[in-house]
C-alpha cells in the first residue's frame, strides 16, 4: 500500500487521506472586482503538469488536518510533504 | 472469542480544540497536561485525554465526575470549542493474544507494540469505518467507534476472529 507522509503523524497508509486540488491557489482578495474569465481562471483553470505537482491532501482518518505535497504525477512517489501554509520547496523534477 | 471484545465502561466524551491559552485553562481543571506529541494519550485515574490532531484532543472521563462542566468552566474566557460527543460514539474494547492480528484483518496499521505501543492513539479506518484506535495494554485495545457504524464493527470482528478450517 502506499505510504504517505502526514506532517503531523508521520507515514500513514493512503487509505486514511483524501486528495484536495491543486495547491498555492488564493482566493481573490475582492472576488466581486472580477470579471467572468478572470473568475473561470481561479475556479476552474489548473496547472495539470506532467511532473512534480503541489497539491493539497487532507489526512481526514487521522489528525483530519490539510497539508500540502509535492508529488510525481508520472510516477505517484511523494517527493515531500509540508504543513500548510509553509513556502513550496524549491525541487526540480523530472519534468518540472 | 466470548471475551474477544467487550463494551467500555459507560463514559462521557468530549472533543476539545483551542489555542495554547485555553488548553492551559483545560489542564488546570483536568489535573493534568494534554499530550502535544502525535497520536499519543494522557490519563489521570478515570479521565484520558487522546491527541486527535495538532489542536485537538478527545477527552474520556466517567460520567458521573462532570468534566465537562469544569472544563467549560475553566476555559471561558478563552476562545475554543468543546463538544460533547458522549453518545455519538461507543466504546469497544478488544483484548487478547490475537487482539492485534484481529484488528489488522481490517486496520492498515503496522500495530505491532514497536510500531504502535502502549498509549499511542489514532484516528484510523477498520475496514472502511471510521474509528479511533487506542492501545492501552500489551494485548488490549480500546476503540471509540460511531455508534451507526458499530453493528457492523461487530459483526466484522467477530467474523475477523474465526479461523477458517481446512476442509
Amino acid at each position: 500500500m502506499l505510504l504517505i507522509t502526514c506532517p503531523h503523524c508521520g507515514p500513514r497508509p493512503e487509505l486514511e487521506f483524501v486528495h484536495g486540488g491543486e495547491a498555492h491557489i488564493a482566493r481573490p482578495a475582492q472576488p466581486e472586482a472580477l470579471n467572468a474569465e478572470e473568475w473561470t481562471e481561479y475556479l476552474y483553470m489548473r496547472a495539470n503538469p506532467k511532473g512534480l505537482h503541489a497539491e493539497r491532501w487532507r489526512h481526514l482518518h487521522g489528525c483530519a488536518r490539510f497539508f500540502n505535497a509535492l508529488r510525481d504525477t508520472t510516477t505517484d512517489q511523494f517527493v515531500v510533504t509540508y504543513k500548510t501554509g509553509e513556502a513550496r520547496p524549491d525541487l526540480k523534477g523530472p519534468a518540472a | 472469542m466470548a471475551d474477544l471484545m467487550t463494551n467500555a465502561p459507560s463514559m462521557a466524551r468530549h472533543v476539545l480544540r483551542g489555542r495554547l491559552e485555553a488548553l492551559l485553562a483545560a489542564e488546570g481543571a483536568l489535573g493534568f497536561a494534554l499530550p502535544r506529541e502525535a497520536c499519543r494519550s494522557a490519563s489521570l485515574n478515570d479521565a484520558h485525554a487522546l491527541w486527535l490532531g495538532p489542536d485537538e484532543w478527545l477527552i474520556l472521563s466517567a460520567p458521573e465526575a462532570g468534566l465537562g462542566d469544569r472544563l467549560e468552566g475553566a476555559m471561558g474566557a478563552h476562545p475554543h470549542s468543546l463538544v460533547e460527543v458522549t453518545d455519538r460514539q461507543v466504546g469497544l474494547v478488544v483484548s487478547g493474544i490475537e487482539a492485534e492480528a484481529v484488528l489488522s484483518v481490517g486496520c492498515p496499521l503496522d500495530l505491532d507494540q514497536a510500531a504502535f505501543p502502549i498509549g499511542m492513539c489514532t484516528r484510523t479506518v477498520l475496514s472502511k469505518a471510521e474509528i479511533v484506535l487506542w492501545r492501552t495494554g500489551p494485548e488490549t485495545f480500546h476503540l471509540e467507534v460511531w455508534r451507526s457504524f458499530a453493528a457492523y464493527l461487530r459483526a466484522f470482528l467477530t467474523a475477523s476472529a474465526v479461523v477458517p478450517v481446512a476442509d
